[in-house]
């Protein structure tokens, strides 16, 4: 099991945001380079789950963000976590955005 | 044998349900319904506030500045502790202190200087680390991870797995087998430094608990100084047994709180809501399911109780311990369970707390040793040795 996010990235358009579920999940917000710049959940207490979080980075663009991918996750709060210190594991830091607010004592991990 | 708090008792119990009600439950409505963690500056401040009321550090011995309180009082206490979303884990989230690694109580005094005191204090963190790939309910047998001894240091090879904490922690204990031949004789536990050359967190393993994950560790040639043996080799199974018999106490506490607060989250719905003309607490089917709540309440909740009793008169206990924790992680279950079945859909749903207690009491009959160990102890007891 590939414990990365791999699917295809979605260009951040308002044509794609009608296409998205309501249902919770993690997301990745990338640049026009493909640098991953956010890392997201959209949890329990979202009006419309990963919708709504989308919606938000469409209207907010934050760091130049392009292009999307999600998983629809119950886990969101675990999983958003193993894909930030994955982040960390591959990159040395964290996605530009999250670094302005990290989570506090993040995990380390070390994936073969 | 009298089971009734005293008064004394009664008012720490009052204390601590207001504090719950008060101070934890608005947090939790801004908070996200798996939420393990309360924002530091919340965290900080409650606390102090438990800090005033002299009721930190409840698992601590008094003589390393815990609270000090006897069991029955302690398992009072757990009970009010827990209800709330994140009660059955996370009981207030953690401001009342937690004990940490009751193994370290028995370490050198070296070791309690390194590694016990900046835990007490909130500066380090520890993971205990027993369960492997091969197995976790008869570690001594199941053990695979190796420590082979080379000058002064050991060699630690190996992988553990449902490790929790271990990618955030300072140190953990890890069980490794030291002499091959000699079963549960055979294993030793280490203190490990996680920031060491050879220690991996290779994973992040999701479970039905997920506001929190465990992970899976991999050890590489791990070196581990000769200091850092805990205990007696070859006796990493004898250390601090009683301590951990009495966790399962306030274990079974936690899972009674929970029930304690779905079953009066059910009456009062039961109460409100109508269905064909009249309220449901009218209908013989909803009335058996409440009925039979409270019956799993009190059986759990004087099983427990009894328990800790006989633990502060200062008799064996481990039999009761093992019952009560059994009792009330299945019962506790079956309460949660009814209470969302009489809440209907919104009892599915992410509004109530029942769906997160409903997935983590699941996890309260295999964890701090699987009911069907439990019942295997408590056979052995009752039959005597001889019996593996």
């Amino acid at each position: 099991m590939s414990i990365r996010m791999t699917k295809p990235w979605i260009e951040l358009t308002p044509a794609a945001m009608a296409t998205l579920p309501g249902q919770l999940g993690v997301y990745q917000l990338a640049d026009a380079e493909g640098r991953v710049v956010y890392i997201g959940a959209a949890g329990g207490r979202t009006l419309f789950g990963l919708r709504s979080e989308l919606e938000r980075a469409l209207a907010e663009r934050p760091a130049g963000a392009t292009r999307f991918r999600f998983e629809v996750n119950q886990q969101y709060t675990t999983r958003h976590l193993e894909l930030l210190m994955l982040h960390v594991a591959d990159h040395g830091s964290l996605p530009v955005v999250n670094a302005t607010d990290p989570p506090p004592r993040l995990g380390r991990l070390s994936p073969l | 044998m009298n089971l009734e708090p005293t008064e004394e008792q009664r008012q720490i119990v009052a204390t601590v349900r207001r504090f719950v009600r008060e101070e934890i439950v608005p947090l939790e409505a801004k908070l996200d319904p798996d939420a393990s963690e309360l924002p530091p500056e919340d965290f900080a401040r409650l606390t102090a506030q438990v800090r005033a009321m002299g009721f930190w550090g409840l698992d601590i011995p008094g003589e390393y500045g815990g609270a000090g309180v006897d069991l029955v009082t302690r398992t009072l206490m757990a009970v009010e502790m827990s209800q709330h979303r994140a009660g059955l884990y996370v009981p207030c989230y953690g401001v009342f202190g937690t004990a940490g690694l009751a193994q370290l109580y028995e370490a050198t005094a070296a070791q309690k200087e390194r590694y016990l005191m900046p835990m007490l204090r909130g500066e380090k963190r520890g993971f205990f680390g027993l369960t492997e790939p091969s197995g976790g309910s008869d570690p001594a047998r199941a053990i695979r991870t190796r420590a082979v001894k080379d000058g002064s240091d050991w060699v630690i090879n190996g992988s553990k797995i449902f490790i929790s904490g271990a990618d955030r922690a300072h140190f953990g204990l890890v069980f490794a087998r030291t002499d091959a031949d000699k079963g549960r004789g055979g294993i030793t536990c280490f203190i490990v430094d996680t920031d060491m050359k050879g220690f991996h967190v290779r994973r992040v393993v999701h479970t039905l608990r997920s506001s929190s994950y465990a992970t899976e560790l991999q050890f590489e040639d791990l070196r581990v100084p000769e200091g850092n043996v805990l205990g007696e080799i070859g006796k990493g199974f004898a250390i601090a047994n009683d301590r951990l018999t009495r966790q399962r106490i306030p274990y079974a506490a936690a899972c009674i709180g929970v029930a304690v607060k779905a079953q009066a989250m059910a009456i009062d719905y039961a109460k409100q809501r109508e269905t064909f003309g009249a309220p449901l607490a009218t209908r013989q089917a909803v009335q058996w399911m409440i009925v039979d709540n409270e019956i799993d309440i009190q059986t759990s909740l004087w099983l427990t109780l009894a328990a800790a009793h006989k633990a502060d008169r200062g008799e064996p206990y481990r039999m009761e311990a093992g019952m009560a924790k059994l009792v009330a992680t299945e019962a506790g279950g079956r309460v949660v369970d009814r209470a969302m079945q009489i809440h209907g859909g919104y009892g599915m749903t992410k509004d109530l707390p029942f769906e997160r207690w409903y997935r983590e009491m699941r996890i309260r009959r295999v964890g701090e040793g699987p009911n069907e160990v439990q019942r295997h102890v408590i056979a052995r007891d009752l039959l005597g040795g001889g019996l593996r």
